[in-house]
């Protein structure tokens, strides 16, 4: 009995808060943008900013940069990584590969 | 859900460029002299955002050819039906003019080497080569044409003359032929032909479309120029005179200016196809 | 084929320089091809390289240009891409970072490469229309029940290294990264995904929803892990950024 008014009270609490959380989660969006595209939004919007996102396309061309010697290559201290400082975890370990997990979770396309 | 409709049925005898995203601004404001775009299909094999947003909107306006690279038409094994699948479905919704592809092949083991590579022109190549270009046809439900490579060395084991090879090719399967005169001119100078006797060889009445671009030089083991067909530069001289030599015998046809690496501002790029138009208009009928 | 054929040795060669030329290979006046042949072997280096540093800018801005195309050329002959679609190239260049001895001191490397490859699969994934907000206008009861499809473009990367920071020091101006773990949503409103970061509770909520769990009941899992958890701004960032596609049943 106790513990059933318990819950009760705790489901009330709970609605209440997500209630409160989707009206203050309303209130700072006025209007919905639905996807109705404009041309100009169809090009790179963002001064070059967004080119890197399309990623890679194929070619049709050659290349006349030679560079097919792929084999002797030593890291040299180079790029921003010499200026980052990351301490170990915590527990001295790595925790690796922690996407492939979450791929199950991703919603279907 | 995204069929673009158009009302064009094949591509313009006028210039055309390759369409690159960094253009798109002053395509919108102006395209002139462009008349039509081609694009590689592989990029456009995405399931949506901007990429495939843009492509409806250039299919609804333009005259669009559909340019595959990744095919790989002249490999030893089975096209990859995941691909043909995609381009089928690019085909369908873009709807496009035209579409093309390469002698050459990409695919091997199922790794896809970004590079369009040679094969032997031999009487076993051409029957696969035919069987893969029905199998492309009757998937996209049209004639495709095919591209004539640009070569950096030969197979001992050859047995055809390319014109040849691409003539019969064309006879068995009904495609069509994308004519790359700068393609020509760069296999010409590699392998020591005659740009012009490869022309007068080819079948020119089968030319649904003319590529251009640019190339960049270098030397072999013996000292010996070597290009490389690296479309990251104005159409050279000596090609733009192939080109006339090529438009003499063939008449007006669609040309297109490609130019993949080092792409440069849109202004550039139109002055390519303005004299581009120049050549087409010395022999409009 | 037949077994005189240059072509099986063409190929096999193409990726590896430290085999012969193939036989059977010439130039027009019949002499042997020589370095001829390596137009092909470098045009597939080349561009294979240059898809990379395209693909993951922040990763090249990390190890420097001349690490960056080291670590391609491994990569592109241990890992060459498996269809014609270049967009995709790099699938498992997360995975080769985190294995690639030579990189051992750079262990958040793989996971800065997670966070740039979901931004390219954000950026090519299926339109979508973001729900309408009305759909909240319920009662409370059905509130707590609402269940949603969430976009299509929408990714979740969690990494016990800082890794929206690490992202946003090299491609958007950020502060130079702590240590400490991070959790990043991408969404992408029209056609440009960007990466947010999330506060504590922030991924377990997502990851409920896109089980098709209620807003109540995913509410309550993202608060037995997270106590702090902060609703509001979760729902302000989804709805602002249109992950929410609509409700299911």
């Amino acid at each position: 009995m106790f513990l059933k008014r318990e819950e009760t009270m705790s489901k009330l609490v709970k609605t209440a808060a997500v209630a409160g959380a989707v009206a203050a989660a309303l209130v700072t969006h006025t209007s919905t943008a639905t996807a109705q595209a404009k041309e100009k939004c169809f090009g790179v919007s963002l001064a070059g900013k967004n080119d890197c996102a399309a990623g890679p396309g194929t070619t049709c061309a050659g290349s006349s940069t030679v560079d097919y010697q792929g084999n002797a290559w030593t890291l040299v201290d180079a790029g921003t990584c010499a200026d980052i400082e990351l301490p170990a975890m915590a527990d001295g370990t790595a925790r690796m590969g922690s996407l492939t997990e979450l791929e199950r979770d991703l919603p279907a396309s | 859900m995204y069929d673009a409709h158009h009302q064009f049925d094949a591509l313009p005898p006028a210039p055309g460029v390759g369409y690159k995203p960094q253009h798109w601004s002053d395509i919108l404001e102006n395209p002139a002299p462009v008349q039509w775009f081609e694009v590689h299909a592989e990029n456009y094999m995405g399931d949506g955002g901007r990429p495939i947003a843009q492509l409806r909107y250039l299919a609804e306006r333009f005259a669009l050819s559909i340019h595959g690279v990744g095919a790989s038409i002249g490999g030893a094994e089975r096209l990859d039906p995941d691909h043909i699948a995609r381009l089928k479905h690019l085909v369908n919704w873009a709807n496009p003019v035209s579409f093309s592809e390469h002698l050459a092949w990409s695919t091997h083991d199922s790794h896809f080497l970004n590079d369009l590579l040679p094969l032997p022109y031999t009487t076993a190549t051409l029957t696969r080569v035919c069987d893969h270009i029905d199998e492309v046809q009757s998937a996209i439900g049209r004639q495709m044409l095919l591209e004539n490579p640009s070569s950096y060395l030969a197979f001992a084991e050859s047995t055809w003359d390319e014109p040849d090879f691409l003539e019969e090719i064309a006879r068995r399967t009904g495609c069509g032929l994308l004519l790359d005169v700068n393609n020509v001119f760069v296999s010409a100078t590699n392998l020591g032909f005659s740009p012009q006797s490869y022309i007068d060889a080819f079948s020119v009445h089968r030319v649904g479309e003319i590529h251009l671009a640019g190339h960049d030089e270098d030397h072999d083991d013996h000292g010996k120029p070597l290009l490389i067909d690296a479309h990251g530069a104005e159409v050279a001289e000596p090609v733009w005179a192939l080109l006339d030599y090529t438009l003499a015998r063939s008449g007006p046809r669609p040309l297109l200016v490609e130019w993949d690496n080092d792409v440069p501002e849109w202004p550039i790029l139109a002055d390519e196809a303005r004299r581009a138009a120049t050549a087409l208009a010395k022999v409009a009928a | 084929m037949s077994d005189i054929s240059a072509e099986a040795p063409f190929r096999d060669a193409l990726l590896d320089p430290s085999q012969a030329i193939p036989e059977g290979l010439l130039d027009g006046a019949g002499t042997p091809a020589g370095r001829r042949y390596d137009v092909y072997r470098n045009n597939i280096a080349v561009s294979l390289t240059e898809a990379l540093e395209t693909g993951f800018p922040a990763v090249a801005k990390l190890l420097g240009e001349q690490n960056f195309k080291g670590v391609a050329g491994f990569y592109l002959r241990h890992h060459p891409p498996k269809s014609a679609r270049m967009m995709f190239y790099g699938q498992a260049f997360g995975e080769f970072l985190e294995s690639f001895e030579p990189l051992a001191k750079f262990p958040y490397l793989g996971d800065v490469a997670r966070l740039e490859f979901a931004l390219r699969e954000s950026y090519h994934a299926a339109d979508h229309i973001a729900l309408d907000p009305q759909t909240f206008a319920v009662e409370p009861e059905a509130l707590m029940a609402l269940t949603f499809r969430l976009a299509p473009s929408m990714r979740l990367i969690s990494s016990p290294w800082p890794v929206y920071s690490l992202w946003a020091f090299n491609m958007a101006g950020g502060p130079k990264p702590i240590a400490g773990a991070q959790d990043v949503v991408i969404l992408r409103t029209e056609f440009d995904p960007e990466p947010h970061l999330l506060g504590s509770g922030g991924r377990a909520f997502i990851e409920a929803l896109a089980m098709q769990t209620t807003l109540g009941d995913a509410y309550e899992e993202a608060l037995a892990i997270a106590p702090d958890f902060d609703l509001s701004s979760v729902l302000s960032l989804l709805i602002a950024q249109g992950a929410l596609q609509g409700t299911t049943q």
